[in-house]
C-alpha cells in the first residue's frame, strides 16, 4: 500500500517539473519581465542592461529556470508589478477562500450526488429516476455561471436571504462566532451553484454504474444467502459502484476550479479564480502565472488522490 | 414412500417481450425427495436455470404462478423478507461462473460470515472461526490465508470452492447447483463433483443439479429431468433414461456426443434451432419442428406428460415411432430450408 | 506427405515485473519448449488444461504472441526467428473460442466475412459480394445473412460466420481455439461436422485447441498433451487414447465424465486410484523446476515425457 503511493508520488514527480517547465515558458512569452514594473522611465538604458545583468535576466533559459525554481522553493514566487508587494502575500488570502468554497461545493455534490444517483439507479425507469435524469441533463446543458447569475437573482436580489457578495460581512471582527456565521452564509449561494451544475456527472456516473452493477453475478449470490434488499445495495451494489467516482475524484477538484473562476467573478468572492481573471485583466502577468502554476498542481494532486483513493477502495489495483 | 422435500407444482416463469408476457418456464412440475440428486438437464434457452432461479425467487422482473412447497411451506406464498430467511439458508444455491460470483471488494471470509450472520447460524464471536473451518470443509489449502485474500487472489476451481463453502455454510436442506463445474477444467470439474457428493451425503440434502453435460448427469443423478422450449419433456430413474430413452429430443441430445467409437464420423445433429419465445407454437409438439421426418400424426395436440414405466414420464406420443435420421444429405437439404424460415421470420 | 506447420522447441516467456521500479524480476514460461509437427491435412488436436499455455502456442503461430526463443516452419520455410512474431500471413487463419466476442457487433456479415479480403486483395464492392455469398454457402449460412448483424444469429451460426471470415482467403492452416467450448452438445455437433466438412473439401490442416478430450478425439490424427507450458504426451489418437503412459495423460482421461450407465461405478473406481497414484507419484514425473521432463520415443509416432526407471 505505501509502496503504491510513494510510486504513484514518483510518477507524479515529471508532471510537475514539465508542468513548472511550462508555467515558466509561458510567463517568458508574456510582455514585460521582472523589471518592467519597477522601473522609472527616465533611467538610461544602460543602467537597465547593467541591471538585468544583475538579476540575471540575461542568462541562458536554464539557469533563469533554475534560478525561479530554487527562488521558489525558498518561497519567493515573484512580484506583482500592479500591486508592489510579493504574489505570494496576493494570493495567501484568495487561495484560503477557494479551497473554503471548493470544500464546501465537493462536500455537497457528494452530500446530494450520491443519494440521487443511488436512487435513480436503485428504481431506474421510475418516475423518480426520469426526473432525477431529466434534471441531470438540464444540468448539463446549463453553463455554470448562468445557473450562479440566476441563483443570484433569486436568492441574493429578489429574496434577499442571502448576501450577493464578498466572502464575509463588512465590519465583522474575525475570531467571533459572528464572523463564522457570516462567512458561511457567503458560500452558501456560490457554493450551492457549482454543486448543484457540478453534481450531475457524479449522479450519472453512481446512476450507471449501480444499474451495472446490480446485474452482476455476485449481487445475485448476495440475494440467494438471504441478504435483504436494502443491504444488498448498501453492502454489495455501492462499493462496487462508486470506483468510477472515485476515479473521478481528482478531476471533479480540476473541473470545480474551473466552475469557481465564474462563479468568484459573479458573486464577487474573493478566491483564486476571480483573482486569476483580475490579473489577466489588468496584466498583472507574474500573479496569474503562479496561479496557473497553483491550478495545475491542484490537478496533479487531484489525480494523485484519485489513484489512492481507488486503490483504498478497490483491492485489485493494490497487487503489486 | 419418503415425504417430498420440494414439491413443484404447474411451475410457469414469464418474461416479458415487446409488453407481452410469454412462459420461458412453462408448467413445470417436479419432486425431490431428501438425499436425492435430481438433474435438470436442457441446452441454452430450455429454461432449466430459469427455473432454479424460479424456486429462489431471485427473477426479479419475471411473472411466476404455480406452487412450490418446500419443507412444507409454499414458497411462492410467502414474503419477501420471510424468503430471505430461507434462501442461503434451508435452501441455497451454487452459480455457474466462480469468477464473477463473488464480490470482488471484500474479503473471502466476510463473504461467508455475512451468510452465517443473517441466518444466526453461529454466535458473532464464533462466525469467523467457522467461515475457516468451512473453507477447509470444501478443501481449501491454507484457509487462514484464503480467508483474508480477495476473489481475485484465488484460482477458478479455489473460487468456485468458496462459493460452495457459502451455499452449505447453513446446512441446506436443498441445494440447487446450477452448472457448478461448466467453467472448469475436467480435473477441477472430478474435485467439484466428488465434493458435492460428499457434502450431499454428510448434511443428506437433496440436490438438483442443472446442466447441460450429460457426463456430469450420468454421474451424478438419481433422478433425469429433460428440458426443451420451457417444458419437462422425459423424466426417469437415471439409469433407464441413459439406457432407454424415449423422447426424440433425448435421444438426439444423447446421440450428439462424440463418443469413442469411429473417429472422424459425422456426428449426429439436430436440425434447426430452438424457437425464440415469442415465436414458440405452445399447443403442439415443441420438438415437431426439428424432426420434420415424422409424421405430424404422430404428435399429439396439446402433447401431455404421460407415465410410460414405473416413475419414467414422456410427454407427447411421437417418441413411439421415432428414429434417427442419420441420412445427412437430405439432412443439409432440411436444415438449410429451416434456416431460409428463420430468415424470413426474422425480415 | 510432408508436414505443413512444424514447430521447433518454441518458448515464449512473459516477464513478470515487480519491485520498487517495477523492472523483470522474473518470466512466466508460458510455453517452454514445445515441439511439434503437423502432416498436410491432418487435424492436430492440442489438449491441456487452463493455464497449460496451448493458446499461447497457437497464438504464436498465427502472429499474436511473441516469440521467445524457438522457431515455426510453414511449409518447410521459416516464417519467424528467436525474438519475433510471426508475420502476419494469409495462408494461416484462426477460428476463435466465443463466437460472441470475436465478431464485431457493430458490423454486418458482409463486413466482417470481407475485411480479410480487403486486406489483402483490390476487390470491386460486387467482386466482394460475390466472394462472400460464395463463403456463405460454403458454411451454410442463408444469403439473407449478408447484411445482418451478429447478434441476429444463434451461437453455432455466428460459430459459422467465423469460420466464413477465417477461410476468406484460402488459408491452408487453421487454428481453432476451443472453437466449440462456448456452444450447447447439439450445436457443438453441427459445427465440428461442418468443420470436418470444410476441412475435406479445402484440403485444410488444422491445430485444434481444446480441453474436452471427448471432442479432440473425434476431431484429430494426432494428439499432444500439454502441461504447464510443455508437452508431456505426444501420439496418434488411439494411442493417446488406449495406452496413455504419462500420468497427467491418464488423469485428465479418468476425469471424463462418461454416460455409460454401467461403467460409473468403474469409471470413479479407476479415477480415484489414478488420482491417487497422481498425488503420490506426480513429482517423479517433473524435474526441480516442477515442468515435464523431456519427451521419450516409445513408438515411432508415440513420444511421452516419463521418468527414466531407476
Amino acid at each position: 500500500m505505501i509502496k503504491f503511493i510513494i510510486r504513484r508520488l514518483i510518477i507524479s514527480l515529471p508532471q510537475v517539473i514539465l508542468l513548472s517547465i511550462l508555467v515558466f515558458f509561458i510567463g517568458s512569452l508574456m510582455p514585460g519581465d521582472a523589471l518592467s514594473g519597477l522601473i522609472d522611465p527616465t533611467i538610461p538604458v544602460e543602467q537597465i542592461e547593467r541591471l538585468r545583468e544583475q538579476m540575471g535576466l540575461n542568462d541562458p533559459w536554464y539557469i533563469q529556470y533554475k534560478d525561479w525554481v530554487v527562488a521558489m522553493l525558498q518561497g519567493d514566487f515573484g512580484h506583482s508589478f500592479f500591486k508592489q508587494q510579493p504574489v505570494l502575500d496576493v494570493i495567501g488570502d484568495r487561495m484560503l477562500n477557494t479551497v473554503w468554497l471548493g470544500l464546501f461545493s465537493t462536500v455537497l455534490i457528494y452530500l446530494i450526488g450520491l443519494p440521487l444517483g443511488l436512487i435513480s439507479g436503485r428504481w431506474n425507469d421510475s418516475l423518480l429516476d426520469s426526473a432525477i435524469t431529466g434534471y441531470t441533463y438540464l444540468g448539463f446543458a446549463t453553463p455554470t455561471f448562468i445557473f450562479g447569475l440566476v441563483m443570484l437573482l433569486v436568492f441574493g436580489y429578489t429574496l434577499g436571504w442571502l448576501p450577493t457578495g464578498g466572502s464575509v460581512g463588512v465590519g465583522v471582527t474575525p475570531g467571533t462566532l459572528e464572523y463564522v456565521i457570516s462567512k458561511f452564509q457567503h458560500l452558501v449561494l456560490p457554493s450551492f451553484s457549482i454543486a448543484l451544475i457540478g453534481l450531475v456527472g457524479t449522479v450519472q456516473y453512481l446512476r450507471s454504474g449501480i444499474i451495472e452493477t446490480k446485474q452482476k453475478d455476485f449481487v445475485t449470490l448476495a440475494r440467494a444467502k438471504g441478504v435483504s434488499e436494502g443491504k444488498v445495495y448498501t453492502k454489495h451494489i455501492f462499493r462496487n459502484s462508486i470506483l468510477p467516482i472515485a476515479a473521478f475524484f481528482g478531476y471533479e477538484i480540476t473541473s470545480l476550479l474551473g466552475g469557481s473562476l465564474f462563479i468568484e467573478t459573479i458573486y464577487g468572492y474573493p478566491g483564486m479564480g476571480r483573482l486569476f481573471l483580475e490579473s489577466i485583466s489588468i496584466r498583472d502577468f507574474s500573479v496569474a502565472n503562479v496561479l496557473i502554476l497553483v491550478f495545475g498542481m491542484l490537478s496533479i494532486l487531484g489525480a494523485l488522490l484519485s489513484d489512492i483513493i481507488l486503490s483504498i477502495v478497490d483491492p485489485r489495483i493494490r497487487i503489486k | 414412500m419418503e415425504e417430498n422435500l420440494l414439491s413443484v407444482r404447474n411451475l410457469t416463469t414469464s418474461f416479458k417481450i415487446d409488453g407481452e408476457y410469454y412462459p420461458a418456464v412453462d408448467d413445470v412440475s417436479l419432486d425431490i425427495k431428501p438425499n436425492e440428486v435430481v438433474a435438470l438437464v436442457g441446452e441454452s434457452g430450455s429454461g432449466k436455470s430459469a427455473t432454479a432461479f424460479s424456486l429462489m425467487k431471485l427473477h426479479r422482473a419475471a411473472r411466476i404462478e404455480g406452487e412450490v412447497l418446500f419443507n412444507g411451506k409454499d414458497l411462492m406464498k410467502i414474503k419477501e423478507n420471510k424468503m430471505n430467511t430461507i434462501r442461503g439458508g434451508e435452501l441455497s444455491m451454487i452459480f455457474q461462473d466462480p469468477m464473477t460470483a463473488l464480490n470482488p471488494l471484500m474479503k473471502i471470509k466476510y463473504q461467508i460470515m455475512e451468510t452465517l450472520k443473517i441466518h444466526k447460524t453461529k454466535r458473532k464471536e464464533d462466525r469467523e472461526e467457522y467461515a475457516i473451518e468451512l473453507l477447509r470443509r470444501v478443501g481449501i489449502p491454507r484457509a487462514e490465508r484464503v480467508g483474508e485474500s480477495f476473489p481475485h487472489e484465488l484460482s477458478g476451481g479455489m473460487r468456485q470452492r468458496v462459493v460452495i463453502a457459502i451455499a452449505i455454510a447453513n446446512r441446506p436442506k436443498l441445494l440447487i447447483a446450477d452448472e457448478p463445474t461448466t467453467a472448469l477444467d475436467v480435473t477441477i470439474q472430478a474435485q467439484i463433483l466428488d465434493l458435492i457428493r460428499e457434502l450431499q451425503d454428510d448434511l443428506n440434502s437433496g440436490v438438483l443439479l442443472i446442466t447441460h453435460d450429460l457426463g456430469v448427469v450420468a454421474e451424478m443423478a438419481d433422478r433425469v429431468a429433460v428440458m426443451y422450449a420451457g417444458q419437462i419433456v422425459e423424466i426417469a430413474p437415471a439409469r433407464e433414461l441413459f439406457k432407454d430413452p424415449k423422447h426424440p429430443y433425448t435421444r438426439s441430445l444423447l446421440n450428439s456426443l462424440p463418443s469413442d467409437d469411429v473417429q472422424g464420423s459425422k456426428l449426429h445433429v439436430i436440425e434447426g434451432v430452438v424457437p425464440p419465445l415469442n415465436k414458440m407454437e405452445r399447443d403442439s409438439c415443441r420438438f415437431a419442428p426439428r424432426i420434420p421426418w415424422i409424421d405430424d400424426d404422430e404428435h399429439e395436440h396439446n402433447p401431455q406428460l404421460r407415465e410410460i414405466s414405473p416413475n419414467h414420464y414422456v410427454r407427447c406420443t411421437c417418441y413411439k415411432n421415432f428414429y434417427l435420421k442419420s441420412d445427412r444429405e437430405t439432412s443439409i437439404e432440411v436444415e438449410a430450408a429451416q434456416m431460409e424460415e428463420i430468415d424470413e421470420v426474422t425480415e | 506427405m510432408s508436414n505443413l506447420l512444424e514447430i521447433k522447441d518454441l518458448k515464449v516467456y512473459y516477464p513478470i515485473r515487480g519491485g520498487f521500479f517495477n523492472t523483470v524480476k522474473d518470466y512466466v514460461k508460458a510455453v517452454d519448449g514445445v515441439s511439434l509437427t503437423i502432416p498436410d491435412g491432418t487435424t492436430y488436436g492440442l489438449v491441456g488444461e487452463s493455464g497449460s499455455g496451448k493458446t499461447t502456442t497457437g497464438k504464436a503461430v498465427i502472429g499474436l504472441n511473441h516469440i521467445t526463443e524457438g522457431e515455426i516452419l510453414f511449409k518447410g520455410k521459416a516464417i519467424s526467428g528467436s525474438g519475433k512474431s510471426v508475420e502476419n500471413s494469409k495462408e494461416i487463419q484462426m477460428i476463435f473460442q466465443d463466437p460472441y466476442s470475436s465478431l464485431n457487433v457493430r458490423k454486418r456479415v458482409f463486413d466482417i466475412v470481407s475485411e480479410p479480403i480487403r486486406n489483402y486483395h483490390k476487390r470491386t464492392k460486387d467482386e466482394l459480394i460475390a466472394e462472400v455469398l460464395g463463403l456463405l454457402q460454403k458454411v451454410g449460412l442463408p444469403p439473407g445473412s449478408l447484411y445482418k448483424y451478429p447478434h441476429e444469429f444463434s451461437g453455432g451460426q455466428r460459430q459459422r460466420i467465423g469460420v466464413a471470415r477465417a477461410i476468406a482467403l484460402n488459408p491452408e492452416l487453421i487454428i481453432a481455439d476451443e472453437p466449440v467450448s462456448a456452444l450447447d452438445v447439439s450445436v457443438q455437433a453441427q459445427v465440428l461436422n461442418f468443420m470436418q466438412d470444410i476441412q475435406e473439401e479445402m484440403n485444410l490442416t488444422m491445430l485444434f485447441i481444446a480441453h474436452d478430450l471427448g471432442v479432440v478425439r473425434h476431431m484429430c490424427q494426432h494428439i499432444g498433451i500439454m502441461y504447464q507450458g510443455r508437452l508431456v504426451e505426444e501420439g496418434t489418437t488411439e494411442e493417446i487414447f488406449n495406452n496413455p503412459q504419462h500420468l497427467y495423460t491418464k488423469r485428465l482421461i479418468a476425469a471424463i465424465p462418461d454416460t455409460d450407465v454401467d461403467k460409473i461405478e468403474e469409471n470413479l473406481e479407476v479415477r480415484q486410484t489414478i488420482k491417487e497414484e497422481y498425488e503420490e507419484h506426480f513429482h517423479e514425473y517433473l524435474d526441480e523446476e516442477g515442468k515435464a521432463l523431456p519427451l521419450v520415443n516409445i513408438s515411432p509416432t508415440h513420444k511421452v515425457a516419463l521418468p527414466a526407471k531407476g
